[in-house]
């Protein structure tokens, strides 16, 4: 019987054949931890009584979350990180570069066939090159800075099939909004979701790291795509057969396969407070907004930038609403800097605000209060996730998000 | 026995405690803060030896392990749903916090009604009624059974 992607990268990494509900214990690659957790994972690491870092170069740890600082105590985050990495000999560091999930392969960490774990639960991004990534708490985590090892229970796989062209106005962000809406925010737990089709494989690495990111959302262990040429050049590595043969069997066997044509998506919105509550914009046009953030390690790379900088070339951002623009990580701000991407937004309105996490996670600028209404290009429209438990918090592609900050209510890109 | 708190359906991480409050240096300062956005007087109101009732996908979202944290420093003796979000369930049995599959309890119980766990023989009571817990895979009944992942380490 053949092996899905998932099987094949596990079954890669212990040395065996696995096949779904295996109980595995797995050399782990990379070891992500985010400034939320640092004080905590070091804790429980010191309680655990390790003397040594099992693999100090595949630790990564990034501060985001809470950068620049808002708050007087955020900065004891960076000290106890510091100090870790020192005392560990821990040399990947990022302090300011931007959001942990863009930069653990922007930067040339996580390569296609690797396994990750992360601290934070949108470690499944990384499936976008075909690695096996998921979120774990901080306990687990010292576990693994001690052993170099976790344990894992094989998943079932969800292959979801696109095929065809997607329409103008459309992006990957509202095919995964409507995936999760199918599949519903449990439809996917403690499994893997598999994207294939001739849709995905003319998308760039980009586009599907919004849908990997998002996979979670439905519940998923992982979100994966198989590692293709574009992906070998993102990651700067050879195309080569050990990369081909990173792809489902023709037999693998699948708990589901749901099957698209491009042709049907329409942006779509993710309405207050669910991730599975999808309307179409259309159906949401009227709807007033104080608010719109382009942003997040779901939608905050260039080509976002660039898709909402084509809408609001020459335009304004209504004047009731405040329009915040956050980068995913310096790199991506330096190069929508030379490309003329950010100066389009700044002159329409826009606040361009320094890479992170930003508005995501309720700490950065952009805090909302009672019944304002926000469009977000982010992955979570939780109840009181950016201000109180009064915001409302509409999900959208950088497309949506950008037509509606210039109309001032919900509107088609 | 133990008082049934009872919760909907996609019950996130952020409404357990909400990220706010992440920055706090400890469990017991983050504590007070559970369930704020939902029921804001559960944290006065849950007495140790209380559950956690919950329908499907409790615990979604977030990694965040001071979700089943706070819960466990409040004295909630388990949380039982019709289903968990993945880290959440991995994240309570690393730090020894029974969570158990009921698909039935969730229907059969209101808010504040007495209840009763023996967690060896696997049974729910409560009142006249009895429902069986489904059964942890092995590897995790061990950790659990060592009160968490250090212990579990450390032995």
């Amino acid at each position: 019987m053949g092996h899905t992607l998932v099987e094949k990268i596990i079954g890669n990494k212990v040395g065996h054949e696995v096949k779904p509900g295996d109980i595995v214990t797995v050399d782990v690659d990379w070891c992500m931890i985010d400034d939320i957790m640092v004080p905590f994972a070091v804790q429980k690491y010191e309680e655990m009584g390790f003397k040594k870092v099992a693999k100090p170069d595949g630790v990564v740890l990034i501060y985001d979350h809470f950068l620049p600082a808002t708050q007087v105590d955020d900065s004891r985050h960076f000290r106890v990180g510091d100090e870790f990495a020192d005392k560990y000999g821990i040399k990947n560091v990022h302090r300011t570069d931007g959001i942990c999930h863009q930069l653990m392969t922007e930067a040339g960490y996580v390569k296609p066939g690797d396994i990750a774990f992360g601290t934070d639960s949108h470690t499944v991004t990384y499936g976008c090159v075909g690695a096996f990534s998921t979120g774990i708490g901080y306990t687990e985590m010292a576990g693994i800075l001690g052993t170099g090892q976790l344990w894992i229970k094989v998943p079932e796989t969800i292959k979801v099939e696109i095929e065809g062209t997607l329409q103008g106005n459309v992006t990957s962000k509202d095919i995964i909004l409507r995936i999760i809406g199918d599949l519903t925010a449990s439809g996917a737990t403690y499994q893997a979701i598999e994207f294939t089709g001739s849709t995905v494989d003319a998308m760039s690495v980009a586009s599907r790291m919004t849908m990997s990111n998002m996979s979670v959302e439905a519940g998923a262990k992982c979100g994966l795509f198989a590692p293709d040429e574009k992906t070998c050049d993102y990651c700067k590595i050879p195309y080569d057969d050990s990369i081909k043969a990173l792809c489902s069997d023709n037999d693998a066997q699948y708990s589901k396969i749901l099957r698209y044509k491009a042709e049907e998506f329409e942006p779509v919105c993710a309405c207050p407070s669910l991730v599975d509550r999808i309307k179409p914009v259309k159906e949401l046009k009227g709807t007033k907004v104080n608010q719109v953030f382009i942003g997040s390690c779901t939608n905050g790379r260039l080509e976002d930038l660039r898709a909402a900088a084509t809408i609001l070339k020459g335009k304004r951002v209504a004047p009731f609403v405040k329009l915040i623009v956050t980068p995913a990580s310096r790199k991506i701000y330096r190069e929508a800097l030379a490309d003329g991407t950010l100066e389009i937004l700044s002159d329409a309105g826009a606040i361009i605000t320094t890479p992170g996490c930003g508005l995501c996670c309720g700490r950065g600028g952009g805090i909302l209060s009672d019944d304002e209404v926000v469009v977000a290009t982010n992955n979570r429209n939780f109840l009181g996730r950016m201000g109180t438990s009064k915001v409302q918090i509409y999900l959208a592609s950088p497309v949506t998000a950008a037509a509606t900050a210039i109309a001032g209510e919900i509107v088609e890109g | 026995m133990g008082k049934v708190f009872r919760f909907n359906k996609d019950v996130d991480t952020d409404q357990i405690i909400a990220s706010q409050y992440l920055l706090f240096p400890t469990i017991d300062e983050m504590k007070v803060h559970t369930f704020e956005s939902l029921n804001s007087d559960f944290a006065s109101q849950v007495k140790p030896g209380d559950f956690v009732v919950a329908d499907e996908n409790f615990g979604c979202g977030s990694s965040r392990e001071q979700a089943p944290s706070v819960l466990k420093a409040l004295g909630v003796k388990a949380v039982i749903a019709k289903s968990f979000a993945r880290i959440f369930y991995r994240n309570s049995i690393n730090i020894g916090m029974p969570v158990i599959v009921s698909k039935e309890l969730y229907d059969a119980v209101k808010d504040g009604d007495d209840m009763e766990l023996d967690l060896q023989a696997g049974v729910i009571t409560v009142g006249d009624k009895q429902f069986a817990c489904t059964k942890l895979p092995a590897k995790m009944q061990e950790i659990l059974d060592q009160g968490g992942l250090i212990a579990s380490l450390n032995k």
